[in-house]
C-alpha cells in the first residue's frame, strides 16, 4: 500500500450561519468564502460571463424594421406603450404574451429545480452573479479569505483605508454600469447614452440609474447571502419543488464518517475513519457560511463550490473524489443503505418531470402558433351616447361613431370604411368631406392608432326598429394578397317608432 | 441603579413589572426596527426644515424649500401649456378650414373645443350639444345663423341679441298679437300654414287662408316656403326640427308674443385660440357645412 502523505492544511472556518450557530437576536458576522478552484469555479465564471454579456449587449442590438419604427432589438418603450422583441412587436392590449413568458419562466424554474436543483441560485441568480463578480474586485484589492479577515481585524491605517476605499469605489462603478445599463432597455440606447453623458436625459433615468446603483452596490457589496437567507421569498418555494430524485449537493456522510483529522493515527489505533479529513475546506469556501456537512440547508443557494474544495482535497488525500457530490436523495439513502447506486439520466424521467415539460411546451407552443396568426389589424366602434340620435332637417335620423383603427403593421396603410345591414344610409367624416358618401379611405400611419368620427344618416322610413343591428366593415386596400378586414358589430339608433312622423 | 432581575429561562432582564406572579420582560427591540426608528426621526427633523410644517397665525411656517403644492400645480399647467404652445400657435395662426383638413390639429382643437364646450356652453347647449326647448341642437343641420365653420366663429364671438356687442347677431320678431298687428283669427290661420310647412296635421280650410297672411308678414324673414333666411336669423320653418315645438299652441304663442333667446358674445370672455376651437368643435358635431361658393 502507498504511503499517502497528507499534506492538506485544515482551516480554522466557523460556519456562522450554521443552525445551530446563528442566533436571529445577533448582529451579522461577515463571510470570507475563499476562491476555490475545479469543474464548477470555472462553470460558474463561464456563466458570469454570458449572464454578465447578455445583460450589458442586449440593448445595444440592432434590428432592422423599417422607416416607421425603431430598430433596437430588444426594447420596451414605454413612452409609446409597445415592446420590441427582435421580429416581434407587442402591443399593450397583446401583454398576454408577456403573462405566458412569465408562466414559462415560472414552470421552467419549475422543472429545472425538480430536475437539478437549485441551478437558479448557484449560477444563474442576478444576487449570485454580481456578488460573485463583487468578490472578484474584494478578493484582487484585499487578498484571498485569510488576508481579508486579517484586515478585516487590523486596526485602521493608510494602507486598509486606501484598500477600502478603491474596493468600495470599484464596487460602486460596476453598480452604476448594471443600473446605466438597465435603462438602455427602455429608450434607443444610443442617443439615451449620449444624452446621459450630457446630463440630457430624462430625470427618472437618473433616478433608475441611482436606485440601481445603490441596491446593486448594497446586496452585493454588503448584504449578500442575507438576500438569499431572509429577502427572498424563492428558497422556500424551492423547497417544495425539489423530491428525492433532485440533484442537490450532498456531503456523503455514509462515506466520509467518522471524520477525523489523524486518519493515519486512528487508523493505526484500528479505529474505523471515514474519508473526511475535517479540514473544513468546504467551509471556507462556501458564499453562504454553512458546514454542508450539516446536510441540506435552506441557506445552501448549491453553488457547488465545496464540492470542487473537497475534490482537490481528496486529490492530495488519495482518496476518491465525490465526497461532496450533486447527488439526489435516493442515491444518497442506497448508498446509505450499503448498496451501490449511480445517478442515471433516467433519474430525470419521472411523472413530474413530463407534466413540467409538457406544460413549459404547451404554453410555448401556444403562444408560438397565435404569434404567427395574429392580426395586424384590429378595430373598434363606440356609439355615441350623448345624443344617441339626432333628426337631420330632411326627416332623416342621424348617429354617431367612434371607430379606432389600430393599424399594427409597420408601415402606413389605407383603409376603406363602410356600414352593412343599413340600406340607403350615407355617411360623413369629421375632418373629411362634409358631403355624404357610402364609405370613406382612411389612412393610418404606420404602428398608430387613428380613431375617426363618423356620421351615419338613414332615413326613418328604412328603419323597421329602434334598433338595428348594423356592420363596420373596415377592409385593407392597395394589397395584392388578400387584404386584412375586420367587421365590427354596433347597432344603429332611431327613434321610438310611434313618434316618427 | 442596582441591576434588574434576570429570567432565569431566556436570560432577559425583566421591567420589575409583576402580575399574578407573571413578571414582564425587556426584551430588547429588533435592530433593523430600532435604526428604522432612528431614521424616522431624522427624516422627520429634515421634513420640518426642508418643508412647510409649523402652523402660524396666518400660513404655516415655509420650510427652506419653499414648497407648495399649489406652486407645483401651477408650474404642472405651465409644462402643459408649454407643451401644447405649438399647436395652440398654429390653432391662432391658421385659418379654421386648414385646421379642420390638418387631422392632428383637427383632434387636438375638436379636444380643447370639448373642454371649453363643457365649461361654458352645456348650460344652455346641454352637455351633448343636443339643447333643449329654446336652445338650439347644435348636432343637426338645421341652422339658425348658418353652419359654416366662419359662421359659427361669428356667432361665437359677437353672440345672439346681445346688445352689449354692436356686432351681435339681431333677428327681432314683432309681437304679432301683443302689438296687435295681426288678429287672433288671422294669427290661428298663419299657425295652420305653418304646420302644414313643418309637415304636421293641420286643418286645410284655416291654413288656405293662412298663406295669404304669410306671404304679407313672414315671408321677408322666412322665405316664401318657409325656407328660413340665415342672414336675418329667420328660422327654417319647413322641416320638422323646432326651435320651441312644433305643435300649434306653441306657434301660436310664438306669433303673438315671441321669445328671444339671447347668447353672450364670447370674444370679451374667451380667447381668440379657443373661440377657434369651440367652433371647429361644434363644426364636428355632425351638421357642420361647408360654404357656398
Amino acid at each position: 500500500m502507498v504511503e499517502v502523505i497528507n499534506t492538506v492544511e485544515t482551516i480554522d472556518a466557523i460556519p456562522h450561519n450554521s443552525a445551530a450557530r446563528r442566533s436571529l437576536y445577533a448582529a451579522r458576522l461577515k463571510i470570507h468564502p475563499k476562491r476555490g478552484s475545479g469543474y464548477f469555479r470555472n462553470l460558474k465564471w463561464l456563466v458570469m460571463v454570458v449572464t454578465l454579456g447578455i445583460y450589458y449587449v442586449t440593448p445595444w442590438l440592432r434590428w432592422d424594421r423599417g422607416a416607421y419604427v425603431p430598430d433596437q432589438a430588444v426594447l420596451v418603450d414605454l413612452a409609446h406603450r409597445r415592446f420590441y422583441f427582435f421580429f416581434i412587436e407587442i402591443w399593450p392590449q397583446e401583454f398576454y404574451y408577456i403573462a405566458g413568458l412569465l408562466i414559462m419562466a415560472g414552470i421552467g424554474l419549475f422543472l429545472v429545480t425538480s430536475t437539478i436543483g437549485r441551478a437558479w441560485c448557484g449560477y444563474t441568480c442576478p444576487q449570485t452573479v454580481w456578488t460573485d463578480l463583487f468578490l472578484v474586485v474584494e478578493r484582487w484589492i484585499e487578498g484571498d479569505r485569510n488576508a481579508r479577515i486579517k484586515l478585516d481585524a487590523a486596526p485602521w491605517s493608510v494602507s486598509k483605508l486606501w484598500k477600502r476605499a478603491s474596493k468600495n469605489a470599484l464596487w460602486l462603478l460596476i453598480a452604476v454600469a448594471t443600473g446605466g445599463a438597465w435603462i438602455f432597455y427602455f429608450a434607443d440606447a444610443p442617443t439615451l447614452a449620449r444624452q446621459f453623458i450630457t446630463f440630457q436625459a430624462p430625470a427618472v433615468a437618473y433616478a433608475t440609474v441611482a436606485l440601481l446603483t445603490a441596491t446593486t452596490f448594497v446586496l452585493a457589496g454588503y448584504l449578500r447571502e442575507q438576500v438569499c437567507t431572509f429577502m427572498c421569498p424563492w428558497p422556500r418555494i424551492q423547497a417544495a419543488m425539489l423530491d428525492e430524485d433532485s440533484l442537490v449537493v450532498t456531503y456523503n456522510d455514509w462515506r466520509g464518517e467518522p471524520r477525523s483529522r489523524h486518519q493515519k493515527k486512528a487508523q493505526a489505533a484500528g479505529e474505523k475513519v471515514g474519508d473526511c479529513v475535517d479540514c473544513n475546506a468546504c467551509v471556507a469556501v462556501c458564499p453562504a457560511g454553512i458546514d454542508i456537512r450539516d446536510g441540506q440547508q435552506l441557506e445552501c443557494i448549491t453553488c457547488a463550490l465545496c464540492i470542487d474544495a473537497c475534490d482537490s482535497v481528496m486529490e492530495k488525500v488519495g482518496s476518491p473524489k465525490g465526497l461532496i457530490s450533486y447527488s439526489t436523495l435516493r442515491t444518497y439513502d442506497a448508498h446509505k443503505a450499503g448498496g451501490l447506486a449511480v445517478i442515471g439520466w433516467r433519474s430525470f424521467l419521472r411523472p413530474r418531470t413530463f407534466i413540467y415539460t409538457a406544460i413549459w411546451m404547451a404554453v410555448g407552443l401556444a403562444m408560438f402558433f397565435s404569434l404567427l396568426q395574429r392580426e395586424r389589424l384590429d378595430v373598434s366602434v363606440l356609439n355615441d351616447r350623448n345624443p344617441l340620435f339626432v333628426r337631420l332637417s330632411d326627416g332623416s335620423i342621424r348617429n354617431g361613431f367612434t371607430i379606432k383603427i389600430l393599424n399594427m403593421e409597420q408601415r402606413p396603410r389605407n383603409f376603406v370604411v363602410s356600414v352593412e345591414g343599413l340600406p340607403g344610409n350615407t355617411m360623413t367624416m369629421t375632418g373629411g368631406n362634409v358631403e355624404p358618401l357610402r364609405e370613406f379611405n382612411v389612412d393610418v400611419e404606420a404602428d398608430k392608432l387613428r380613431a375617426i368620427k363618423v356620421y351615419v344618416a338613414v332615413s326613418p322610413l328604412l328603419l323597421r326598429s329602434e334598433l338595428t343591428p348594423i356592420e363596420f366593415k373596415v377592409v385593407e386596400r392597395g394589397t395584392e394578397s388578400t387584404p386584412e378586414t375586420r367587421s365590427i358589430s354596433a347597432f344603429f339608433h332611431a327613434p321610438p317608432k310611434e313618434t316618427t312622423p | 441603579m442596582e441591576p434588574r432581575e434576570k429570567d432565569d429561562i431566556s436570560g432577559t432582564e425583566t421591567t420589575g413589572h409583576e402580575w399574578d406572579g407573571i413578571k414582564e420582560l425587556n426584551t430588547p427591540l429588533p435592530r433593523w426596527w430600532l435604526w428604522t426608528f432612528y431614521a424616522t426621526i431624522v427624516f422627520a427633523l429634515g421634513y420640518v426644515i426642508a418643508y412647510p410644517a409649523w402652523p402660524l397665525v396666518n400660513g404655516a411656517t415655509p420650510g427652506i424649500l419653499g414648497y407648495s403644492s399649489r406652486a407645483e400645480l401651477l408650474k404642472e399647467v405651465d409644462t402643459g401649456r408649454t407643451a401644447q404652445s405649438a399647436q395652440l400657435e398654429k390653432v391662432k395662426s391658421l385659418p379654421l378650414e386648414e385646421i379642420r383638413k390638418d387631422s392632428d390639429l383637427l383632434q387636438f382643437a375638436v379636444a380643447g373645443g370639448r373642454a371649453a364646450f363643457r365649461v361654458n356652453c352645456i348650460q344652455c347647449h346641454g352637455s351633448g350639444a343636443a339643447g333643449s326647448k329654446g336652445y338650439p341642437n347644435l348636432n343637426d343641420d338645421d341652422w339658425l345663423w348658418g353652419g359654416t365653420l366662419d359662421q359659427i366663429h361669428t356667432t361665437l364671438q359677437h353672440g345672439i341679441r346681445y346688445t352689449a356687442d354692436p356686432d351681435t347677431r339681431q333677428s327681432p320678431m314683432p309681437a304679432f298679437g301683443a302689438d296687435e298687428i295681426l288678429k287672433p283669427e288671422q294669427i290661428n290661420d298663419v299657425a295652420e300654414h305653418v304646420l302644414r310647412l313643418a309637415g304636421q296635421t293641420f286643418e286645410a280650410e284655416a291654413a288656405t287662408r293662412g298663406i295669404t297672411v304669410f306671404t304679407e308678414n313672414c315671408v321677408a324673414c322666412h322665405g316664401e316656403a318657409g325656407e328660413g333666411k340665415r342672414e336675418f336669423g329667420g328660422p327654417r320653418l319647413a322641416d320638422p326640427i323646432a326651435l320651441y315645438a312644433a305643435d300649434k299652441a306653441t306657434i301660436v304663442a310664438q306669433v303673438t308674443r315671441p321669445r328671444h333667446g339671447v347668447m353672450p358674445a364670447w370674444n370679451t370672455r374667451l380667447d381668440e385660440v379657443t373661440i377657434k376651437q369651440l367652433t371647429i368643435y361644434v363644426h364636428s358635431l355632425g351638421g357642420g357645412e361647408m360654404p357656398v361658393p
